[in-house]
């Protein structure tokens, strides 16, 4: 894998990302603005023992915006490339399919880190005061992030480019929901939280809240769902995932 | 030893045979062209070279080494144009360049110079869907050569360029070959090959039917007996019959064929009845057949006895 080629990949794809207005919408706006709205009027049911909204939704808010750029934004770029043709194309050239996957982790985790600098100052500024431990949070991000984006790339190389855009959306909402991001966990019905907590979004939520808590914890059922996804859901995108 | 070799190959998409046995080869330094109407296989060969599809019997080389194992390999030599862009639609034309120059990092051509090379300068900072058609086809083919290949394929390099445009895609091409790189591209088009091929091999319904240079193609065959002109078109046909003692027939509005051997005489007498009628001459051909001639005789719908 040459690094000059690695290199000059990632930063095309950051800039294509960055390029895309849809694309910061969804990574950057819709998370500050559910941040800020949810964070300043007060209709949200809180979870037990929360009285300061910020400090649920922290949490919440940046594990969807980690699952909006690994999982939708991922695949619905890597999808349209797809239906252009563009991998197709690379395919013929001697990026390689490894460096075109490192080059795509390196822009993800790239967004990532901008958003996570963008939300954690918006949350400080609505009051919010994180403890616990950044370290074990970044190991959940980074954990989830795998499997997020196998879920992207898994729609992406078996759908069209605008089944996948369908998919990916809807996906974000039902995950948004059931997600334990801006609506707690405990407040669904008890088997439609039961399913909940099985799914990647309310594991990273929940591993994060936990994470950035006095004193901090590896939160283990969290842990153990987000590393299931993080090995099933890559393996599943690279069995089938077509390049044409 | 053949940049590109191709040996009897057949492909099949489930029961449809879309190449059905075609072989060729293709040298470094030569431009070889795969004409042949749509459909007739030209694309599924090429990208059986390129690695994209498998084949199902028959063999073929690139540098003497597999498409499909080797291809790592290739991709290092190998140049590719495909029919269909490939390209971000976001990604801006001088990024593209510099970014696919990357890839062969460091033997590579200058990407500024490649852009003003296929006349693409001015339009640097555009996106590839905010090129026209044309411009797009430019800058595929400038990402296929930027590299410097050994070989390059090229699939209909110059569908949808106007004029001004094929003239940089001929240059390239020839300056390419000049270089000593084998390139194979496909068309459609006869006056492409015309101008830019030095072999042509003509495909139809995924079989070779005719292989050679535009010269020995144009002169192989029967001896033609016939003469054609262009002249304004609904002539008396009958009356110009009666005076060269030959057969006339309006091929086409305006275009005549004389059925008759390509004399001195019987030209003599074509241009004295014209002349006598105060018409003009368009064009005037007397027993030589073009490329064009060769192609619909060998793929038009009365090349195939067994055909509706």
């Amino acid at each position: 894998m040459s690094t000059t080629a690695v290199a000059a990949q990632t930063r095309v794809e950051l800039a294509l990302t960055l390029r895309r207005g849809e694309s910061v919408l969804l990574t950057l706006g819709i998370p500050v603005v559910l941040l800020v709205f949810f964070s300043v009027v007060d209709v949200l049911p809180l979870p037990t023992g929360v009285t300061e909204a910020v400090d649920f939704l922290a949490p919440g808010i940046l594990a969807l915006a980690v699952m909006s750029t690994a999982m939708v934004s991922l695949a619905i770029a890597t999808g349209f490339e797809r239906s252009y043709g563009v991998l197709k194309r690379l395919g013929s050239t001697p990026l390689g399919r490894p460096a075109l996957l490192a080059a795509k982790t390196l822009a993800v985790l790239a967004v990532e880190a901008l958003q996570v600098v963008v939300l954690v100052a918006v949350a400080t500024v609505l009051g919010w005061r994180p403890e616990g431990s950044a370290l074990v949070a970044a190991g959940a991000v980074l954990l989830a992030t795998v499997g997020f984006a196998g879920l992207g790339l898994l729609m992406a190389g078996t759908l069209r480019g605008e089944v996948t855009l369908a998919a990916a959306n809807g996906l974000y909402l039902v995950l948004l929901l059931l997600g334990g991001m801006v609506f707690p966990l405990d407040r669904l019905p008890a088997a439609l939280e039961a399913v909940a907590r099985l799914l990647p979004a309310a594991a990273l939520s929940g591993a994060l809240d936990a994470a950035l808590s006095a004193p901090p914890s590896v939160a283990v059922g969290p842990w153990a769902v987000l590393a299931t996804w993080a090995v099933v859901a890559p393996a599943l995108a690279a069995w089938r995932f077509r390049w044409e | 030893m053949s940049a590109v070799s191709v040996a009897g190959l057949v492909v099949r998409y489930g029961r449809v045979t879309a190449v059905d046995g075609v072989s060729f080869d293709a040298h470094a330094g030569e431009v070889l062209a795969l004409l042949g109407p749509n459909g007739a296989g030209k694309t599924t060969t090429v990208e059986t070279l390129e690695g994209y599809r498998r084949p199902d019997a028959g063999r073929v080389s690139v540098l003497g080494l597999d498409p499909i194992a080797d291809h790592a390999e290739l991709t290092r030599h190998v140049g590719v144009m495909l029919q269909q862009g490939g390209v971000y639609p976001g990604i801006r034309a001088r990024e593209a360049l510099r970014l696919f120059a990357a890839f062969y990092h460091p033997d590579h051509e200058d990407p500024d110079e490649l852009l003003d090379r296929v006349g693409l300068a001015s339009v640097a900072s555009s996106t590839w869907r905010a090129l026209s058609g044309g411009e797009q086809q430019r800058l595929s083919l400038a990402l296929a050569v930027v590299g410097r290949p050994r070989v390059a394929f090229l699939d209909e390099p110059t569908a949808g360029v106007d004029p001004g445009g094929r003239q940089v895609v001929r240059q390239v091409v020839r300056d390419l070959a000049g270089a000593g790189t084998a390139v194979v591209l496909t068309t459609h088009e006869l006056e492409e090959v015309e101008r830019v091929a030095d072999r042509v091999v003509i495909v139809d319904r995924g079989t070779v039917v005719a292989a050679g240079t535009p010269a020995e193609l144009t002169s192989s065959g029967a001896p033609v007996e016939e003469i054609r002109f262009g002249a304004p078109a609904g002539l008396d046909t009958a009356v110009l019959a009666v005076a060269l003692g030959a057969a006339v027939e309006e091929v086409t509005p305006g275009e005549y064929r004389v059925d008759t051997a390509p004399t001195p005489a019987a030209v003599a007498a074509l241009t004295a009845w014209l002349a006598e009628h105060d018409l003009s001459l368009a064009d005037l051909r007397a027993g030589r057949q073009t490329l064009e001639d060769v192609f619909l005789r060998l793929t038009g719908p009365d090349s195939h006895p067994g055909a509706r």
